[in-house]
């Protein structure tokens, strides 16, 4: 059956993300608010507020801790409301796909310029990040930059799990399943606030089962210019991830779309 | 009269099914290059399904559809790259202008960038919307965002136009200005394939018409030959209480009557016998009309009402 076909790629997708980026730049002002404004605010309050009270962690000040870890949840942030909100608005109620359908594009192209879009949209909220955190002297080690894609790939993992979500959602008050039951237990419990090693056992090993223990944990020795540990191991189950949901997200967008 | 014979789309046993239900049953047809033809039927006769079958993004299920002579669902990029196709629902992208609406149309299309800029400027004059290139899809009136989805439509200077329901809720004008753009496009020696379930459109503007209902072809000509082919020629509409005189027309040789809602439909070839009857008649209201495709799909299609 062709709903199942592997995904192929093909240069319509940058078609996709170009149309995407035209549609960011119309609204860059309030998108520049919300990169900078965030990390500012939270890096501010946070960082210097309970990092008095926490001193230094892992050998770093929190924060650089806390920096590195909002880094790589903004890749998830901004994938996961990317991919479903947006995906959302462009796949249903503006049927912005059902338009591009009636042109040489196909569906696996749409797709693939929605990864590339959604994974484009994270970096440039990981890297204002980075900007702020180095204006505020959180950043250690000039090794900051493979930062940038370490966020590209991981946002590329938090992608499909959401259009997933996108497609099965008869309408936006269902992704509440999703943020709560998967995005803001990732946020609370995968590293960016405090070490996983203060949880317990059981939860410890819980939490290597989620992308974005992995993805704080290659992101935050490149930031604090710490000794990168596992690298392999991290950056693998994060391609698992980006893999195996983005071909579901795949077969299902077909099955909505192609009928 | 175009000499050129040649079908755009050939259609053999063509079928589709949603789960069990089959909404288009083993349909046959051809459409030739060069002329308009036209799908007209009741909400529910698989127009819609059928359309998105020749424009590749709904399999068949069973059955051949051939376009431009290549096979669905095989070629449907390439079948794409030549087709034009307004949707019955607007999906303009309210993100853009209306010129950076036929722009980002035709880079989907990989149409060159110096032949895409020129091609807008002569679609924004041709659908008269050159005021209006800088504003957004929201500010435009419904028959200006019908103008611009058939201009995005021949961004890619498509050799068949496909629309659906291409007047649905428009005002009078704006469906002349349409029909006039569309009649243009045929001299142009562009094929047309449209739905519809106005009959005045399907008679204006259809060389060829296939009356569909629940899946099936009804019948399939030109909308002169169907009309003489499943009507007779004259139908006099009674509204009021013609109870007193229905027992008197039920006797006329060659008359046929129907019923429906308030009004008396009695057809008959010669209509004179009945408007003697009705003279005296002074307080029924009565129309006497030569008959037209509304009296065919009325007494094929039942006049029940259809969602």
């Amino acid at each position: 059956m062709q709903y199942y076909q592997l995904p192929r790629f093909g240069r319509n997708a940058w078609i996709i993300w170009y149309r995407n980026l035209l549609v960011w730049r119309k609204l860059i002002g309030p998108a520049l608010v919300l990169h900078f404004g965030e990390p500012l605010i939270y890096l501010f309050g946070l960082g210097f507020g309970l990092g008095i009270l926490v001193g230094e962690v892992e050998g770093m000040t929190y924060l650089t801790f806390l920096a590195s870890g909002l880094v790589a949840s903004s890749a998830m942030m901004t994938a996961s409301l990317e991919g479903t909100y947006s995906v959302f608005t462009r796949m249903v109620p503006q049927k912005t796909y059902s338009a591009i359908l009636a042109t040489p594009i196909e569906v696996d192209d749409i797709m693939a310029g929605e990864l590339l879009w959604c994974a484009t949209k994270a970096l440039f909220s990981g890297t204002a990040i980075i900007i702020v955190a180095a204006l505020l002297g959180a950043v250690e080690s000039w090794t900051a930059v493979f930062a940038i894609p370490i966020v590209f790939l991981s946002a590329l993992c938090f992608t499909g799990p959401a259009i997933v979500i996108a497609s099965m959602s008869p309408s936006y008050d269902y992704f509440n399943y999703y943020f709560t039951l998967a995005v803001t237990p990732m946020f609370v419990l995968c590293g960016v606030f405090y070490p996983v090693s203060t949880l317990p056992d059981l939860m410890q090993s819980l939490v290597y089962l989620f992308p974005l223990t992995h993805a704080v944990e290659l992101i935050r020795p490149l930031i604090a210019g710490t000794e990168l540990q596992n690298a392999s191991l991290h950056v693998l189950v994060i391609v698992g991830y980006a893999l195996v949901f983005y071909y579901i997200s795949v077969v299902m967008v077909r099955k909505k779309l192609v009928v | 009269m175009k000499a050129n014979q040649r079908p755009v789309i050939v259609a053999s046993k063509l079928s589709k099914y949603f789960g069990v239900k089959q909404v288009v049953s083993d349909i046959d047809f051809e459409v030739i290059e060069g002329k308009c033809f036209g799908f007209l039927g009741p909400n529910g006769a698989g127009k819609t399904t059928t359309l998105r079958m020749i424009q590749g993004i709904s399999p068949l299920s069973s059955g051949q559809l051939h376009v431009f002579g290549q096979p669905l669902p095989e070629a449907g990029k390439f079948i794409r790259s030549r087709l034009g196709i307004v949707p019955q629902e607007d999906n303009l992208d309210p993100d853009f202008t209306v010129i950076q609406n036929l722009r980002m149309y035709g880079t989907y299309f990989g149409v060159s960038k110096t032949v895409l800029e020129k091609r807008i400027y002569e679609l924004l004059e041709f659908m008269h919307l050159e005021d209006r290139a800088n504003e957004k899809p929201d500010q435009l009136s419904g028959g200006m965002k019908r103008r611009l989805t058939i201009a995005r439509a021949l961004v890619n200077d498509p050799e068949l136009i496909v629309l659906d329901e291409p007047t649905t809720g428009l005002d009078p004008q704006v469906r002349h200005t349409i029909w006039a753009k569309l009649r243009e496009l045929m001299q142009q020696g562009k094929s047309i394939l449209m739905t519809t379930h106005y009959m005045d459109e399907a008679e204006r503007l259809c060389d060829e018409l296939i009356i569909m209902d629940q899946g099936k072809i009804l019948d399939h000509g030109a909308p002169s030959d169907i009309v003489t082919r499943h009507v007779e020629k004259h139908v006099v509409e009674i509204r009021g209480d013609f109870s007193v005189i229905i027992k008197t027309l039920e006797n006329l040789v060659d008359t046929r009557l129907e019923k429906y809602g308030d009004t008396l439909f009695c057809y008959a070839d010669q209509t004179g016998e009945i408007l003697d009857l009705l003279s005296d008649q002074t307080e029924l209201n009565t129309i006497s009309r030569p008959c037209n495709l509304e009296d065919v799909f009325l007494t094929m299609t039942g006049r029940e009402l259809r969602e």
